[in-house]
């Protein structure tokens, strides 16, 4: 379980996290909402240690991770595997090279053994055939899909997901979320996921939280997103172009 | 900063196990694709050297010490900076375009997030490679310098080789080679360190890696620069 307690960050001028609590039991599936710029991805980084909060604390199975100096966070983030927005796939190795690169750093496999493994995580993608190809060869989802694979070979306890269908075809964006879903049965992972794309929020998720004001504004199952009267959060699940989000951002 | 991340450097590479695969090829890019450039600049720079020196000496019929004045100037000063500012241009824009092109998609992050630091997995061996890179090289750009002005006064403008030679070896003592060697450590050092600062701090899209890797070359030309006149004051006295 994941524990977040009063997180600030201040990015620049901007107070991007301003006192965020949010709990992230084991085996669900977390989506966090939130306009442009209310500090997901931000969030999202200060889990795996990316960067560091200017307050408040945070624990990974009840050990606080917040104070650890970069070389401590190493055994914490064996615990996570993360996918990137735009994959942050390693340009200059093949796609085998990629997602067999963590198994290699972390040691103790044969080289038989490594093999197995990154065939079975690019099958689990459906990418079998391509790990010889490289990270440019590749279009946008399978290059999501190849950084999907090098986030679970490690066979993670925690999947994070930054915008796991941005920049994708409405069609791909959806093979993206039945892969996910996929992934959560298989292999029983916590997962969260940060998006504003709604229709996969809906899919993936079982529970949302909303950011708003650097805050954890609204959290709660699919259905009560879906039937939930506060106006702002209405005006994001709906996408309305009018309404208290975008008053506020006039004012 | 850059002198944290010269520190963490030194301490990994002396501490944590080598990895000889990154640190073989990054010694094949910086040493082994940089001798065409090193060698044409410090066989170019000895010749035109030697030209003029001969010029003037000739007038005052010291055509023969020639040899003596291109071997001591190649040695302690033309080719510790003439391979440094190559290496600058060619592997110090290089290495900062590549970073900061991994920093700007993510990757260095995707490094940390798997558990590698960036530091250990980028840095170190391309230190280790410099390291050893720059001082051959640079003695790769003596040799050439001395070589292109001998064949050049010799065979072309008529300079006596007995007494070239004689008063070449007589005049260029050990200790110059060693000043120029001394200082391509140094030029290495400074030369890895500012690339691999610039290219991991770059920010705000391809525009900020085209920033980064100008300064890195800006800035490692100058840092070379300076920095020579003042190691020519400190080894002039260590040396002499």
């Amino acid at each position: 379980m994941i524990q977040v307690r009063g997180l600030k960050k201040r990015l620049r001028s901007q107070q991007v996290l301003n006192g965020l609590d949010i709990d992230l039991p084991d085996g669900h599936t977390v989506v966090i909402i939130g306009q442009s710029g209310t500090g997901k991805s931000v969030f999202l980084k200060h889990l795996i240690g990316l960067m560091r909060p200017d307050a408040g604390s945070i624990h990974v199975d009840g050990e606080r991770v917040d104070p650890l100096r970069e070389r401590e966070w190493a055994p914490v983030r064996r615990k996570f595997g993360m996918l990137f927005q735009g994959a942050a796939l390693f340009d200059s190795m093949r796609v085998f090279e990629n997602v067999a690169f963590p198994l290699r750093e972390r040691g103790g496999l044969t080289v038989e053994q490594i093999r197995e493994r990154v065939m079975h995580a690019l099958s689990l993608v459906d990418l079998d055939g391509s790990e010889d190809k490289y990270p440019a060869e590749l279009s946008g989802g399978m290059r999501k899909r190849v950084g999907l694979a090098r986030a679970i070979v490690g066979e993670p306890k925690y999947l994070l997901y930054d915008e796991p269908t941005t920049g994708l075809d409405p069609v791909t964006a959806d093979t993206i979320n039945e892969l996910i879903l996929r992934l959560r049965d298989s292999l029983r992972v916590t997962s969260i996921a940060v998006t504003h794309d709604m229709a996969s929020a809906f899919k993936i998720g079982d529970r949302i939280v909303m950011l708003y004001g650097g805050k954890n504004y609204f959290e709660g199952t699919i259905e009560e997103t879906k039937a939930t009267d506060d106006p702002i959060v209405r005006q994001f699940i709906t996408g309305q172009a009018e309404g208290p989000l975008t008053a506020k951002n006039r004012r | 900063m850059i002198v944290s991340l010269a520190g963490e450097t030194i301490k990994v590479a002396f501490t944590h196990r080598p990895r000889w695969r990154l640190f073989l090829g990054h010694l094949l890019n910086i040493g082994v694709r940089s001798q065409a450039i090193v060698g044409i600049a410090g066989g170019f720079t000895g010749m035109v050297f030697a030209v003029q020196t001969f010029y003037q000496f000739h007038k005052v019929r010291l055509d023969s010490a020639t040899g003596a004045v291109v071997a001591v100037a190649m040695a302690m000063e033309l080719g510790p900076v003439l391979a440094a500012l190559m290496v600058a241009g060619r592997v110090g824009a290089a290495v900062t375009a590549e970073l900061g092109t991994m920093k700007v998609t993510e990757q260095i992050d995707a490094l940390r997030s798997l558990g590698v630091h960036p530091v250990d997995y980028l840095v170190v061996p391309r230190f280790l490679a410099m390291m050893i890179a720059l001082p051959l090289l640079t003695a790769e750009a003596i040799w050439l310098g001395i070589m292109g002005g001998y064949v050049l006064t010799v065979h072309m403008m008529g300079a006596e080789p007995s007494y070239y030679m004689a008063n070449m070896i007589l005049y260029t003592r050990a200790r110059d080679i060693l000043h120029g060697l001394i200082k391509s450590f140094f030029f290495g050092f400074l030369l890895i360190f500012i690339a691999c600062h610039k290219g991991m701090q770059t920010e705000a899209g391809s525009e900020g890696v085209g920033r980064s890797t100008n300064q890195a070359v800006v800035v490692s030309c100058i840092a070379v620069l300076i920095s020579d006149f003042f190691l020519t004051l400190l080894l002039t006295k260590l040396l002499a």
